[in-house]
């Protein structure tokens, strides 16, 4: 307990983590479900969902916005004043894209490596100097060892995963660089397409982060992941669900990560179109990007025609990132829509009203407890209170630190969870001390029968709040939405329960009984022998306390037979 | 308290006792025709459904009631011009909100409808709090805590088999369970509270506590059921007869604990906040927990007691106590049997009354004697190993 607190003081959190239903602020809740309709929604696709989410969200400018999953749902807590957009915006489909890569430029005017800028088009092969797409794709079975394209696999051999970029961008798409594609064709096939100039200038003008609306039959503006590049991209040329599948995987015989790529029938037929018409594009040209929900993830260079539906990616991948590319591209091979389930919109007047009753509906109810133990149990009621004290400070400050280290937020749930607790607590204390008093009652001394009446208390109230934990533990693994979080701090509080019994309370109980006041049954103790109905504690003579009913002979009259 | 006090020794010395065991089956017509009206209520009336479950849009703020507000709030959101609104429910809470429930909208139109409630209330949109469920959303949440039920009902089956060593208790529990769920929820439906998910936590989480009264009870059965068949003073059911009235001011004492609370909470989240999640828990919960004492004291024992008097091992110790009661009687030395006094239960008494012969005083009339054959009464004291824990 001290440890809880010092760790409490060291990391100066005195507040726990309160749920938007305290606080105001809005709560998503979305449902994902394949496109197609049919089948479950894997982990996988859930954690890329929760990904794209998280991009849209961040890209909203939101703060502190939570998202959690938990089977195929996703919860998105926003806090602060109601967000319509942002709801309308977080529910839409992530749709994959392949398109062409017009220009690359740097997202924003870097700081000048330490290495003077090498000149444009000739990368010397210093791994510095490296623009982030270091992968290209080629057909499936080529010797991945050869390389393939003079300039840019020279480079690929020896990039490091994260390279430090060069200012001036190494692909010098420029249109007039296209001269083969003839202009006039541009209007319905996305592979004869080139950006005009207005197009151009506003890509100069692009930041990332900027909002623009995905068209995949328009050209598109996007960065990459860590927003280091913005990329000038064409129309579509293929969609997410031409794929039918990608893994990441290490071809026999070789030791680097790659990700394997197999299309649909129809889906392979237009990567070789693509493919020729990319390749032809020439050295330096030939990039296309594959976009998830306007993120370029990856920016594979094509060096030739790739027929046969299936193709692989190869670079200097770990195995993360070889896995994340795969994940991503699977996600796009079966999108997965989402429906909004609820949104639940609390103002912070609302949630602070909420609060308030919460804590004196936990007030109210703890000082009950209270003074039913005083009132029933006299002196006994101080234990009840002294464990319910050291209970509810465990409660606390476990509430507080889990709400730092694993992010339980405090919801209204979680208090009522809290406030129920009370009672399930302090009946553990009165299962012990009716034992205790039967124990007495069978004529056992007040030191043995706290001890006896341990024993045997001890049995009952570890099955009884296994059962709550259990109730508790599958509620929280089976349940939706604010259900987590009232099954969450029942079962933290039942096991404190357990905890505080065993630890505090018993030892407290057996350390009174050794006093004047409990061990001799002072009349307020609890356990005065009038109190407890028995005529006189065993041990013990009878005292002034039991002079009246205590004398009277006792109407109980033996009864035949052998015991 | 001295008086009850007196009582609960009494209880626990088998002094005083109520035969629950022998009045089953008044206690058990009682439960059916509470099953019963729970099941005719439940199809006939159905259960409230609140807006989660049923798909639609509800608004609250805060604004001066007056006489006109329900109608005003109607026609201002009719005024929206939105054709899917539908008739727009609007009611008010506590004398200082008002609530507006219509059905599903689209993305667009959620903040066009608050928007007018907020104008109307004259209060900024921001603290307009709104609610967002969509039709299948309700289903959702209801199938999963369906799915939890099952799951725990058989978790808690086997966690019992495994603790009292006894699959007839787990199944007297469950069916105590299932009681207690049903009648809840039937009192839902019969008096037409709304039903939301926070209701759907309550009842799931009576499911732990009433089980923790019931299991309490059985503990000490199973105590003073130990070796039962060894001699033949008492049947299995007035061994868990005794057993009930033994804990019964233990189960008084936790239920009432366990519901000043939740009472607390419904207090509060009645009066303070008017509706919501605290209130719609609290008041499932209190209700839960009242039934589950009453099953666990009044049904599962019972229901304990029955299936385990089918075994034959406890039928021959039925008709040997009989046997040997019959001739007790017989021979004018039974104890009274009288009233609702169980004689079976004053004999158990011995069993759980031994005490050790501590203490200066001799305090004859307290302790067990056994009839010499001289007829003078001598003090008895059981071996250690009869003696429990």
């Amino acid at each position: 307990m001290v440890l809880l607190f010092g760790i409490m003081a060291l990391t100066k959190t005195w507040k726990p983590k309160l749920g938007l239903d305290l606080r105001g602020g809005t709560t998503i809740t979305l449902t994902a479900r394949n496109l197609d309709g049919s089948g479950q929604v894997t982990a996988e696709q859930i954690s890329e969902a929760k990904n794209i989410i998280s991009q849209r969200v961040n890209g909203a400018g939101v703060a502190e916005a939570d998202i959690v999953t938990s089977g195929s749902h996703i919860t998105v807590a926003v806090p602060g004043a109601t967000q319509d957009s942002l709801v309308a915006q977080v529910g839409q489909t992530a749709l994959l894209y392949f398109r062409i890569v017009y220009d690359a430029q740097p997202a924003q005017p870097m700081p000048t490596p330490s290495t003077t800028p090498t000149p444009t088009g000739k990368p010397t092969g210093k791994p510095s100097t490296t623009p982030k797409p270091s992968t290209s794709i080629k057909p499936t079975g080529t010797p991945t060892a050869k390389p393939n394209g003079r300039a840019w696999s020279s480079v690929l051999g020896q990039a490091t995963p994260t390279p430090t970029p060069k200012p001036s961008g190494t692909p010098t798409a420029k249109p007039s660089g296209t001269p083969s594609v003839p202009p006039a064709d541009t209007s319905g096939d996305p592979l004869k397409y080139t950006p005009d100039a207005a197009t151009q200038a506003a890509f100069a003008a692009f930041k990332c982060g900027d909002k623009q609306d995905e068209n995949s039959a328009k050209p598109q503006f996007s960065c990459d992941k860590e927003k280091v590049y913005k990329y000038l991209l064409g129309p579509a040329i293929m969609k997410g669900t031409d794929l039918s599948d990608a893994t990441a995987g290490i071809p026999q015989n070789q030791f680097k990560w790659q990700v394997n790529l197999n299309f649909t029938g129809e889906g392979g037929d237009k990567f070789l179109k693509a493919t020729t018409a990319i390749a032809a594009r020439g050295e330096g040209n030939n990039l296309f990007a594959i976009v998830l929900d306007g993120v370029a993830i990856s920016t594979p260079s094509v060096a030739q025609p790739i027929p046969g539906g299936t193709a692989e990616i190869s670079g200097s991948f770990t195995e993360a990132e070889a896995r994340d590319l795969a994940n991503v591209l699977k996600f796009g091979a079966l999108p997965v829509a989402f429906d909004t389930s609820s949104v639940e919109t609390v103002s912070a007047q609302l949630g602070g009203n909420q609060l308030s009753a919460g804590i004196w509906a936990g007030l109210a109810g703890l000082a009950l407890v209270v003074l039913f133990s005083f009132l029933y149990y006299r002196g006994l009621g101080l234990v009840v209170v002294a464990s319910l004290a050291v209970a509810s400070l465990l409660t606390g400050a476990l509430v507080i630190l889990l709400g730092k280290a694993i992010g339980f937020t405090l919801t209204l749930a979680g208090i009522a969870g809290l406030i129920v607790a009370i009672g399930i607590t302090a009946d553990s204390f009165v299962i012990y001390f009716e034992r205790l008093r039967d124990e007495v009652r069978e004529g056992r001394s007040l030191r043995s029968s706290v001890e006896t009446g341990w024993a045997r208390a001890k049995h009952t109230i570890i099955a009884a709040d296994s059962i709550s934990l259990l109730a508790a533990l599958v509620l929280y693994t089976l349940a939706v939405g604010s259900v987590r979080g009232f099954a969450f701090t029942l079962g933290l509080t039942t096991l404190i329960d357990l905890v505080v019994v065993f630890v505090f309370t018993k030892p407290l109980v057996t350390l009174l009984a050794r006093t004047n006041f409990f061990g001799h049954g002072h009349k307020l103790s609890g356990l005065d022998p009038e109190h407890l109905g028995v005529e006189r504690l065993p041990g013990h003579s009878a005292g002034p306390v039991a002079k009246g009913p205590a004398r009277k002979p006792s109407t109980r009259k033996p009864i035949g037979g052998e015991v | 308290m001295s008086k009850l006090g007196q009582l609960g020794n009494k209880l626990h010395k088998g002094e005083v006792s109520y035969n629950f065991i022998g009045h089953r089956k008044v206690w058990f017509i009682v439960s059916i025709a509470l099953v019963v009206l729970s099941l005719g209520g439940l199809f006939a009336r159905g259960l409230e459904l609140g807006i989660e479950f049923r798909g639609g849009v509800e608004y609250e703020a805060k604004t001066q009631i007056t006489a006109d507000t329900v109608q005003k709030f109607g026609d201002v959101v009719k005024a929206t011009n939105i054709a899917e609104i539908g008739d727009p429910v609007v009611t008010t809470i506590n004398n200082e909100r008002v609530r507006v429930q219509t059905k599903p909208l689209t993305q667009e139109q959620v903040p066009v409808v608050r928007k007018a409630i907020a104008d109307a209330a004259g209060i900024p949109a921001d603290q307009v709090t709104s609610q967002q469920i969509g039709a299948s959303w309700g289903d959702q949440i209801a199938n999963k805590a369906i799915i939890a039920l099952i799951v725990f009902i058989a978790l808690v089956f086997l966690v019992i088999w495994g603790y009292f060593r006894e699959p007839k208790a787990s199944l007297a529990a469950i069916i105590a369970l299932g009681h207690d769920v049903l009648i809840t929820v039937g009192l839902y439906a019969l008096i037409g509270f709304d039903v939301t998910p926070a209701t759907v936590i309550g009842v799931l989480t009576i499911l732990g506590y009433s089980l923790y009264d019931t299991v309490v009870v059985f503990d000490k059965i199973r105590e003073n059921t130990r070796g039962i068949t060894g001699s033949n003073r008492l049947t299995y059911s007035d061994a868990t007869n005794l057993a009930v009235n033994q804990t019964i001011v233990r189960s008084i004492n936790t239920t009432l604990i366990a519901l000043l609370p939740v009472g607390s909470i419904l207090v509060v989240g009645t009066w303070v906040l008017g509706s919501g999640p605290l209130k719609d828990l609290s008041l499932a919960l209190f209700v839960g927990i009242a039934v589950g004492a009453y099953s666990s004291i009044f049904i599962a024992p019972a229901l304990l007691a029955l299936f385990k008097e089918r075994e034959p091992g406890m039928q021959a110790l039925n008709r040997r106590v009989m046997a040997k009661r019959a001739q007790g009687t017989a021979t004018g030395k039974s104890a009274g049997v009288e009233g609702d006094l169980v004689p079976a239960a004053a004999g158990a008494a011995r069993v759980q009354d031994t005490p050790r012969a501590t203490g200066s005083a001799p305090a004859p009339a307290a302790r067990p004697m056994a009839a010499g054959g001289a007829g003078r009464p001598q003090p008895t004291r059981k071996p250690r190993s009869k003696r429990g824990k």
